[in-house]
């Protein structure tokens, strides 16, 4: 070797077979598989709570939707001759979110189409995990309830008997299933269920989605990992909860409105999605914000009783451009 | 003015993994029968060498010298022969003219070797002059000239030193044993650095990690003593210059600034303790505390190692290897370099060698980015590597420049948290380096 001129007097080792590399020479124990995991066991607690509240449906949809978001992931990559990543378990979490957001007694094929569709166009057609711009599971969900409307709002009641209902929030916008036309609003709140059983999960909705204590539980643990922060859930639902306010929803439907809609499910599960939402901390809570104002103004004055999902949707779009304007300030650097 | 658990924002937490040699009192090194002093190392400009083949040299005498400003001194750390004048290739990579002396074991030390006087009596200038000519540079691992860090331009007011005792780096121990055993010159140098300054405030930073140096520094300071030791939270890379003297006085050391522009000097403990033995031995800088660590070595030590000791001969003496050695780096996990052989020689910058075992030094699967943010929570310059590397990866030298590439202090605290295990700092590193080429040539 050129310019070598050490003779060296040791040779007992193997000085010739050393890793060459440039530092950092050690690395921290985090790895995306166990961010992953952490996510999956949060989820857990929720997707017990579905079954226990809609029956072996629900276990039937969730795995349906796994099973089926892992093969459309591993045959895309077969396909596409690249490497098989179902490994990393983010597929897993697809599937359960979109599961999460089916009613009780959706057909087999809604899940498989919806995870066909997240997997294939939303995550792998944009470069698989990490380059994504919307979350793959809502946008499954909008796509689903954009092609199959009665399906997707179909929602059962829970009990063995499966009988239909609306959800609370569709009973407040609405009015009651068994209202009729003529039926007031105001009649048909009369149907809500308590707020007790709103926060336990004992009501109609999503099978997912419908319990807070059990995704709050979840979350609690994501943030106690620290695998997604307090800010982005907390700002989101209290900005959805402060204009619903001032748009003159009342005080004692208020708790209706926080509890049910998927709102704590999007909070915490979906608008804390690393790919989809900026990476900077102020993106963050513009992010939320802009979620929570446009959850109230779909509530509201839109089409749609619920609007999580297509609230976090559309922030997911402007999200990069969220994160150009809000970069951190370089250390040293004049404001 | 608050004096305690001081830090940053940003950083990270990184295993210290400092047991192995903390409480490993200091050792002299083994006589190395051969000495291959390389005649650059530091940053500027390389030595010429003062000795010719068959010369003989006394332990301290210098053989080694250049004119420019931005140079220091080499001297022997041996008493024998000049076998040779060739090349080698030191530690940091650099191709450098080697001086290679045969020790005759008599340690003779060099007529000029004596005290210097004491500070009262000497002036600015001559403390200065003593530090230049006693080849001092750097010893946390940058290696640039201390007295020309003395030296700044009259329209920099310093009032400010600080020493970092922090020692941030995982597994290095040798700054933490010199406070705790020579706290005196530790403060002693500190003292020189500012009489040369003429500066009033004098700080000396140690992590809570060190509670004991900690105790030992503040027992030789004098309460009459315009000198303060502050400790800081152990958090990587709190003993980055910039981020020291942000968490001690607050100030901001502006975007490709130096301490000096808001008015502070950093210096690293061994280089006050080497300050200190020029003043008050007359002796030059040619040995050095250390730390030879790591599951890949049998027994950690901290050895006070003369200069161009071969890094084998002081494995040898730790026990030799723990089985088959991975990588053997010079200097801490975060930002040391790692070595192609062990055929190298201990320079001024060396403060420990690690060597870790062959699972250790495997390199990890790279997966994408899933933008978690991590990195950015723990940049310490609040960059955003992931953004940098991506443009770096993509050869995009411009957007990474946009994005602040040359901000980065290479610290690697966002390549350690990455858990798709990125090579963010090393993408960085690169692209750094292909910015400045270009600037060079335009």
């Amino acid at each position: 070797m050129e310019g070598k001129v050490l003779n060296p007097t040791n040779t007992s080792s193997v000085p010739d077979m050393l890793v060459v590399s440039s530092s950092p020479h050690i690395r921290s124990n985090e790895s995306v598989k166990r961010i992953m995991l952490d996510v999956i066991i949060a989820l857990v607690p929720a997707a017990i709570g579905s079954v226990y509240f809609f029956g072996l449906n629900a276990l039937k949809l969730i795995l349906l939707s796994i099973a089926s978001a892992l093969f459309f992931e591993a045959a895309i990559q077969k396909l596409f001759k690249k490497e098989v990543t179902i490994n990393d378990y983010s597929a897993i979490i697809t599937g359960i979110l979109i599961a999460f957001n089916l009613p009780a007694n959706a057909p087999w094929w809604i899940p498989v189409f919806g995870s066909g569709f997240a997997i294939i166009i939303v995550k792998q057609c944009f470069g698989g995990i990490g380059s994504n711009f919307m979350n793959p599971a809502l946008a499954a969900r909008a796509v689903l309830l954009a092609s199959w409307p009665n399906i997707m709002s179909n929602f059962v009641l829970p009990g063995v008997d499966a009988v239909t209902g609306s959800t609370p929030l569709a009973i407040m916008k609405y009015g009651g299933a068994d209202a009729g036309a003529s039926a007031t609003v105001a009649q048909a709140v009369q149907e809500l269920p308590s707020i007790m059983n709103m926060f336990i999960g004992n009501r109609g909705g999503a099978i997912g989605e419908t319990s807070a204590l059990l995704l709050l539980i979840g979350a609690l643990y994501l943030i106690v990992r620290k695998v997604i922060n307090w800010k982005t859930p907390v700002i989101y639902i209290g900005t959805t909860a402060i204009l619903l306010l001032i748009l003159g929803v009342e005080m004692n439907q208020l708790m209706y409105h926080i509890l049910g809609g998927g709102l704590i499910l999007g909070a915490f599960f979906m608008a804390t999605d690393y790919s989809t939402t900026p990476v900077t901390s102020r993106g963050q809570i513009i992010f939320a914000l802009g979620a929570g104002i446009l959850t109230a103004l779909i509530r509201v004055k839109g089409g749609f009783p619920e609007g999580v999902s297509y609230s976090i949707l559309l922030m997911n779009v402007a999200s990069p451009l969220i994160e150009k304007f809000t970069a951190p300030k370089i250390f040293g650097r004049a404001k | 003015m608050k004096l305690d658990n001081l830090t940053f924002k940003g950083g990270v937490d990184v295993p210290h993994n400092k047991e192995l040699t903390e409480k490993k009192a200091l050792e002299y090194a083994k006589e190395p029968s051969t000495v291959y002093i390389p005649l650059h190392q530091h940053t500027g400009a390389p030595c010429e060498p003062l000795v010719k083949v068959g010369d003989s040299v006394k332990v301290g005498q210098k053989i080694g010298e250049s004119q420019a400003f931005v140079s220091a001194p080499i001297h022997s750390s041996v008493a024998g022969t000049v076998k040779e004048i060739t090349k080698t290739i030191t530690p940091t990579g650099i191709n450098s003219t080697c001086v290679v002396i045969e020790s005759d074991g008599t340690n003779e030390a060099y007529e000029d070797s004596k005290p210097k006087g004491s500070l009262e009596t000497l002036s600015s200038k001559e403390i200065i002059e003593i530090i230049k000519e006693a080849g001092i540079t750097g010893m946390g691992g940058a290696g640039f000239p201390t007295h020309v860090k003395l030296s700044p331009p009259s329209d920099k007011k310093i009032d400010t030193v600080i020493i970092n005792g922090a020692e941030c780096e995982p597994f290095l121990t040798s700054d933490h044993r010199l406070m705790l055993e020579m706290p005196d010159k530790i403060v002693f140098g500190l003292k020189a650095i500012m009489k040369a300054l003429n500066v009033e405030n004098g700080f000396i930073g140690v992590e809570t990690n060190k509670m004991d140096a900690v105790s030992a520094l503040k027992s030789v300071i004098k309460p009459e003593d315009n000198i303060k030791v502050v400790t800081l939270q152990p958090k990587y890379p709190q003993g980055d210059e910039k981020r020291l003297i942000n968490a001690v006085t607050g100030r901001v050391v502006p975007s490709g600034g130096l301490p000096m522009d808001v008015n502070c000097v950093v210096n690293n403990v061994s280089t006050a303790k080497a300050i200190a033995e020029a003043i008050l031995e007359g002796k030059p800088l040619y040995e050095r505390v250390v730390t030879i660590t790591g599951n890949g070595v049998k027994k950690p030590k901290n050895l006070i190692v003369k200069i161009g000791t071969p890094f084998g001969e002081v494995i040898e003496q730790c026990g030799g290897f723990n089985g088959t050695p991975g990588k053997v780096i010079m200097g801490g996990p975060m930002m040391g370099l790692s070595q192609y052989s062990v055929d190298v020689p201990v320079i001024k910058g060396s403060g420990g060698i690690l060597i870790l075992t062959e699972k250790e030094a495997l390199a990890e699967k790279v997966s994408p980015c899933i933008k978690c943010g991590k990195c950015l929570e723990v940049c310490p310059v609040k960059l955003q590597p992931l953004f940098i590397s991506a443009y770096a990866l993509k050869k995009d030298f411009e957007g990474s420049e946009k994005y602040g590439a040359l901000d980065c202090v290479e610290c690697g605290a966002c390549s350690f948290i990455c858990p798709a295990k990125r090579p963010l700092v090393e993408s960085i590193r690169f692209s750094k380096r292909e910015i400045l080429a270009k600037r060079k040539k335009s």
